[in-house]
């Protein structure tokens, strides 16, 4: 996807913006209980996985969501998908509330969103034929016999695998053509939204690259909309429009994609860029480089206040105790940081609280003062 | 990006030579015939360096690690060639010769910290272990000196952490306890396997951090094998590159990012994603897919996914100093220097392959 073909993306607001969103999350949360006991189970802690997150994807638009193992953002994915059940808020797909939708309801819906999954070698049946796997949805969805074939054989074709392939089992392939497998079956059904979950970690580098362009040929050719899961921040610079940063079950930073690079606005996303090591030795040397300490808090008992204060080199008092609103600056571009980089005296004056922030975080917007905005020492500029 | 020099290398590796591999060759009988994993790979290890091997999965860089540890010897293993450390050879040795040499001189931190720890056992009483293996040590002062290590390598209150079960500690911490593992018996030689695959990036720059300063303080060699130019940048002094179990090109860091002789480095370097670049139209991949071990093309493995393939190319290409120079750069691929400087620019100040034909076979 052509940078200049991405529809103007409604930023933030997650309705309400005109265009009704292709998905929507609204106040997601999504808590995993622990439980214990030989007799009665009780609920002893929950996991926080996704806390609070309100998000929007307009359609033909990517949406990449990093980071780090643990911030939530497979469990994030697959609640849209409606996997895994919702704690809290609401799912909407075309405007539609999906929360609470069963079987009979979602079934025409499953059609519309597909997903392709990490790992190419767990995600196929060994035991059934290319053929079988792919054409699965079609038979689900009540295409006769004879008309899954050829539609089977185009699909291949389609991803870039020879048809006469249609009778081979995944083991005969490689990991990069099982993952266009696993592309071909997410695309049977025509749907509208495909998520992508680590679609490429587990490939080597020329193969990934492979990938990466099929999915952007396709994207144009289908008129897509992907939510692009990834921890690898490079790989989702190369084929996202938006972008949005978890941490600890939170939404930390949502930006336009080159902006997030050029201009991270959370010291989050600062220290994840920078923990990055640059396949360029020179580049390397010449960039100071953040390593932040300590690892990411227990999910089960998140820090108070902001979720990134006891790793942040930035955070004060206002930090551990109050929850920083997600904060509207200039192109859409949001952050949920009391202490912002990268914007100047004026933008911060001018920010505002976005509708997307947490119920539960404050009223109080970054103040211009106290070396807020300012540019890190280390230019990410390119 | 500029044609430099062969720059000085960040750190200061000596001119001693800790370990001198020569023409190994490693092959597996399969029920598909015969694997040639490795196949005629020789490089020198300086006291001091961090020497990358990069390769793809199956370009044979995991096993010619692990082979000079003597852990891939099965029954259907065929080994030729020599490994030289301080007077062992290593492919020939016995397994007592070997078992004195693994862990004290040459050690070793695995690509999965999941697995590598036995999970019944403390990890306090695995380093311990190790220390009284190859030192006769009273158990308080292996104890003692295993807490100092644990500090060593980051894990705060070692102390206490000591008698934890490897489930305990995240993945980052396991990886800090195998590298504590490892350093246990001060090597001269650490082998590090994908050591940082499995962990996020912050983790992972605590990691490289960490090995870094190690480096500096006990002096030992790294043999780092990896997939990721980012790392290698970021802390390797040389580069050796393999493609289906050869070493295709090797040199130093500068020469291998900033003058690249071997149309495979060329297109490993250009089909990167970069964090630190505005993205390309399109990402240029390398068309095709690295061949079976057990059914390589004739002469050079690469000529069948290379766009810059000739006549000379059936011939095998041998492992030599091409550039005036730099006899430490070395690559093996027919095309002339001037040739290769003047084709791997795919657009002004890029290096790759050019993308030539795109009905190519898929991976």
């Amino acid at each position: 996807m052509s940078v200049e073909t991405a529809p103007a993306p409604p930023t933030g607001a997650a309705a309400g913006d005109g265009d009704v969103p292709l998905v929507s999350v609204e106040h997601l949360k999504v808590f995993f209980p622990i439980k214990q006991g030989i007799v009665v189970d009780r609920e002893v802690a929950r996991v926080h996985a996704v806390n609070d997150v309100t998000l929007s994807i307009a359609e033909g638009e990517t949406l990449g969501l990093v980071g780090e193992s643990g911030c939530g953002k497979t469990t994030m994915s697959r609640t849209i998908m409606r996997l895994i059940d919702a704690t809290e808020g609401t799912i909407r797909f075309r405007g539609d509330d999906i929360t609470a939708a069963g079987h009979k309801q979602m079934a025409p819906l499953r059609r519309q969103m597909q997903m392709v999954f990490q790992d190419p070698f767990a995600s196929l049946n060994p035991r059934k034929r290319v053929g079988q796997i792919i054409g699965m949805p079609l038979r689900l969805h009540g295409n006769s016999r004879n008309q899954i074939e050829p539609k089977v054989r185009e699909l291949l074709a389609r991803v870039g695998l020879q048809p006469e392939h249609i009778n081979r089992y995944p083991h005969e392939f490689s990991g990069g053509q099982r993952q266009r497998i696993g592309v071909a079956r997410a695309l049977a059904l025509e749907p509208k939204l495909i998520v992508l979950d680590e679609p490429v970690s587990a490939l080597d580098v020329s193969v990934q690259a492979q990938i990466i362009n099929l999915l952007d040929d396709l994207q144009d050719d289908f008129r897509l909309t992907y939510l692009f899961v990834a921890h690898d921040l490079s790989v989702v610079r190369h084929v996202s429009d938006r972008i949005a940063v978890m941490y600890l079950g939170k939404v930390m930073e949502v930006s336009p994609s080159e902006e997030l690079y050029t201009k991270p606005i959370h010291p989050y996303t600062f220290a994840l860029l920078s923990a990055i090591p640059v396949p360029d030795p020179e580049e390397n040397r010449r960039r100071e480089r953040i390593v932040v300490s300590g690892e990411p808090p227990n999910p089960i008992d998140p820090p108070s206040g902001c979720v990134f204060h006891p790793r942040c080199p930035r955070a004060t008092d206002i930090c551990r105790e109050v929850e920083p609103p997600l904060t509207r600056y200039p192109n859409g571009h949001l952050a949920a940081c009391h202490h912002p980089l990268n914007v100047s005296p004026e933008e911060i004056k001018a920010a505002i609280k976005d509708g997307t922030s947490p119920l539960s975080c404050g009223e109080e917007l970054p103040a211009p003062s106290e070396g807020n905005g300012s540019r890190p020492s280390a230019d990410r500029q390119a | 990006m500029s044609t430099t020099e062969p720059a000085a290398p960040a750190s200061r590796p000596t001119d001693e030579t800790l370990l001198t591999v020569e023409d190994l060759e490693v092959a597996f009988a399969t029920e598909d015939g015969l694997v040639e994993a490795v196949d005629g790979v020789s490089f020198e290890l300086k006291a001091g360096e961090v020497l990358a091997i990069v390769g793809e999965s199956g370009s044979g860089k995991s096993v010619t690690a692990m082979t000079l540890m003597g852990l891939t010897r099965s029954p259907n293993a065929r080994f030729s060639g020599t490994a030289h450390y301080e007077g062992t050879e290593l492919i020939g040795a016995s397994e007592d010769e070997l078992r004195r040499v693994r862990g004290a001189e040459i050690a070793m931190v695995f690509q999965d910290p999941m697995t590598s720890l036995n999970p019944v056992h403390k990890i306090g009483d695995q380093i311990i272990e190790q220390i009284q293996e190859h030192e006769a040590m009273p158990d308080q002062q292996a104890r003692e000196r295993t807490i100092e290590l644990l500090e060593r390598v980051g894990i705060p209150r070692a102390r206490d952490r000591i008698d934890s079960y490897p489930f305990e500690f995240s993945g980052g911490m396991r990886q800090r306890v195998m590298i504590a593992l490892a350093l246990s018996c001060d090597p001269s030689i650490l082998i590090a396997d994908e050591p940082t695959t499995a962990l996020d990036v912050t983790i992972q720059a605590q990691i490289l951090q960490r090995v870094r300063d190690l480096r500096e303080e006990t002096g030992a060699a790294v043999i780092l094998v990896t997939h990721d130019l980012g790392v290698v940048a970021d802390i390797a002094d040389r580069i050796a590159v393999m493609y289906a179990g050869r070493i295709i090109e090797e040199g130093t860091l500068d020469q291998i990012f900033y003058d690249p002789q071997h149309p495979y480095t060329w297109g490993l370097l250009g089909s990167i994603t970069r964090v630190d670049r505005p993205r390309p139209e399109r990402l240029p991949a390398i068309r095709g897919l690295p061949p079976s071990l057990a059914d390589r093309p004739q002469g050079c493995h690469f000529r069948p996914r290379c766009p810059h393939e000739f006549a000379k190319c059936p011939e095998v290409p041998p492992l030599e100093s091409r550039v005036e120079g730099a006899p430490g750069h070395r690559d093996r691929c027919w095309l002339s220097v001037e040739e290769k400087r003047e084709r791997r620019e795919v657009r002004p100040g890029e290096i790759g392959l050019p993308d030539k034909e795109e009905e190519a076979p898929a991976a």
